[in-house]
């Protein structure tokens, strides 16, 4: 497999830096990792973990769609839209990669929501395996392999050097473009480190969570479950979980007035809020109740519904660490599993 | 960019104002080169919008059998709503669909007798589906329409139903209000009632639209009856944003109300969980 040496990973990113833009997750004051746009001398995070996944490049928290003018009776329609530039987002982890293939669905399906494609055309996804799998992941749950992520092409570091794969020709094209910084690699010591994540995988502590209660053909038992009120008490109704959610993609569609014209524009959105679904004549998800369930039957039963079985969730365990209440889709699973 | 985008929309021009009733008015939408901005099916929806107000889903209340034009009738009950109720003929709005499926009626609809049953401004996707029947007049066996509202001045397309509806041959009109009325000295009553008191035939199809409540207590009556759930459909409404199934609000289960729906026949509707 073709690899680069660690210590030159450096000119690695400098060399895809200068022909287009390169994000890679780099370590916050704080402790934790972001995504950042790569500039010289930038230090990749160890900590694949990034505190808000990919989903952001491809599907930003506000995006313009259209503009309009105004101008007596009459309304001009602005199409605002530009082709989007070529960029690289890299270090992915495979549950925030397998996260795609959900989003693809939502926005790829007819009609085509050409924001989400333009993006998803003109950017390329370079995944990380994981070697320090965290407490509260569980992808392993949904079918990922944390060890063998997919994307456009595949990353693996044995401590010693980065291997490098494309899956497709987008990913071909990433490595065509830094080939001369790669050489042939001998991957016996990569099998060792595949081999000892897997161990790590296969302990952890949420590593045996049975999705075997959940999907679209309980529809109507779990809805009616009687667990969901004491499940929803403490929520707060704050939205954390669905704005750190690599496969959340309910957006609101506002106007705002600018002075000089209107400026149409999509925001993300959330289920868990009062007024997501509140109309002139009333709001069939009345108390957190309904919005609590709303989630997590979609994630666990709606979507699989929809999607030959497949779950909207890919166990990044961002929620789990972020809820204020320490309330999540494990907690939920675990609670409405029927043994 | 040369791809289409729905979420986009197009220019309609407002050619007529209609005042229906205190809080209904119609509006006669076509595009600003003239004739319909698009073709719709029954039932099927737009998304209307004054840029700067807001934007939201619309039954289309014409028939697509009227090639000149669209219609939509709009109870005023909010901001947008009330900005559309401010507008002068003119004004342009944008539009963008058609959304949805629509009532069959190519299919199970045709050849049957139908019985229509509205409440109010749920007459407007009703009416649609009606006008769609008078103009394929052949396709279809005989109408009856059950139609009520709180007075004679909320009875939505009044003019239309008197003038052209009830002088059709074929289509039996039955209207009632909630409360007796000076001037008026047709049926009083509420609509589920009046449908018990009526009696219809076992063999037609039902088409129902109207306040929750009032579907409610009319699809018990039609049991009573002897209707099966798979021989009546009605026409859902909930909040929506993108309207193709992407925002992620108007589900009932794992059904868009925008693109799943919003025509469901009960017994589909029945297989969903109660939160609508």
């Amino acid at each position: 497999m073709l690899k680069i040496a660690l210590d030159k990973i450096d000119s690695l990113f400098s060399a895809v830096a200068e022909k287009q833009t390169l994000y890679i997750p780099a370590d916050r004051a704080d402790g934790a990792s972001e995504y950042k746009k790569y500039e010289n001398g930038m230090k990749m995070s160890s900590n694949l973990n990034t505190l808000r996944s990919a989903k952001d490049f491809f599907f930003p928290q506000t995006e313009n769609l259209v503009d309009f003018k105004m101008e007596g009776k009459n309304i001009e329609v602005i199409d605002i839209r530009e082709e989007s530039e070529d960029f690289v987002v890299f270090g992915v982890r495979a549950c925030d990669a397998r996260s795609f293939t959900i989003l693809d669905k939502v926005f790829l399906s007819d009609p085509v929501d050409s924001y989400y494609k333009n993006r998803r055309d003109h950017g390329t996804i370079v995944t990380m395996a994981c070697s320090k799998p965290a407490e509260t992941c569980f992808c392993g749950v949904f079918g990922i392999d944390a060890t063998e992520p997919e994307g456009d092409a595949s990353c693996w570091n044995d401590g010693e050097s980065l291997f490098i794969k494309a899956n497709n020709e987008k990913g071909q094209a990433f490595i065509d473009s830094v080939s001369s910084l790669l050489q042939d690699g001998d991957t016996a010591k990569l099998d060792e480190t595949k081999a000892k994540t897997k161990e790590i995988l296969s302990k952890l502590p949420l590593a045996n969570l049975s999705t075997d209660s959940f999907g679209g053909d309980k529809l109507n038992e779990l809805f009616r479950s009687e667990k969901w009120a004491e499940l929803s008490e403490s929520c707060l109704g704050c939205g954390t979980c669905t704005f750190v959610c690599p496969t959340c993609q309910c957006y609101d569609i506002k106007d705002f007035n600018t002075g000089n014209g209107i400026k149409r524009f999509r925001c993300w959105d959330s289920c868990m809020y009062s007024d997501f679904t509140k109309m002139a004549h009333g709001n069939p998800r009345l108390t957190q109740v309904e919005r609590f369930r709303q989630r997590f039957m979609h994630k666990l039963v709606y979507f699989p519904a929809n999607n030959n079985g497949e779950f909207g969730c890919v166990g990044c365990g961002r929620c789990l660490s972020k809820c204020p209440v320490s309330m999540n889709i494990v907690k939920v699973m675990k609670a409405l599993e029927v043994k | 960019m040369n791809t289409n985008d729905t979420l986009i929309p197009h220019i309609g021009v407002v050619t007529d104002i209609r005042i229906d009733t205190p809080d209904v008015k119609t509006f006669r939408v076509v595009s600003p080169e003239g004739g319909k901005v698009f073709e719709h099916m029954p039932g099927q929806c737009a998304m209307l919008s004054v840029p700067g107000v807001g934007e939201g889903m619309f039954s289309i209340t014409s028939s697509p059998t009227n090639k000149e034009f669209m219609e939509f009738s709009i109870k005023k009950c909010g901001c947008l709503t009330s900005w559309l109720h401010a507008m002068e003929v003119g004004q342009q709005i944008t539009i963008r669909g058609p959304y949805g499926n629509h009532f069959p009626v190519e299919t199970d609809l045709k050849g049957k007798d139908l019985l229509f049953i509205a409440g109010g401004i749920g007459l407007a996707p009703l009416r649609s589906v009606i006008n769609y029947v008078r103009d394929n007049r052949d396709n279809y066996g005989d109408v009856q329409i059950v139609y009520g509202s709180r007075s004679m001045d909320d009875l939505v397309d009044y003019k239309e139903i008197i003038t052209e509806w009830v002088n059709d041959k074929g289509i039996e009109v039955n209207l009632t209000i909630d409360r007796e009325q000076e001037g008026w000295d047709g049926h009083v009553g509420f609509v589920p009632n009046y449908v018990k008191e009526l009696n219809p035939s076992i063999s037609k199809t039902v088409l129902i639209c109207g306040p929750p409540i009032m579907i409610k207590f009319t699809l018990a009556g039609l049991k009573e009856l002897g209707f099966q759930e798979t021989q009546v459909f009605t026409t859902m409404e909930l909040r929506m944003k993108c309207a193709v199934g992407k925002c992620g609000r108007c589900n009932i289960g794992n059904k868009y109300v925008c693109k799943d729906g919003p025509v469901f026949r009960f017994d589909q509707l029945g297989e969903l969980p109660d939160e609508y």
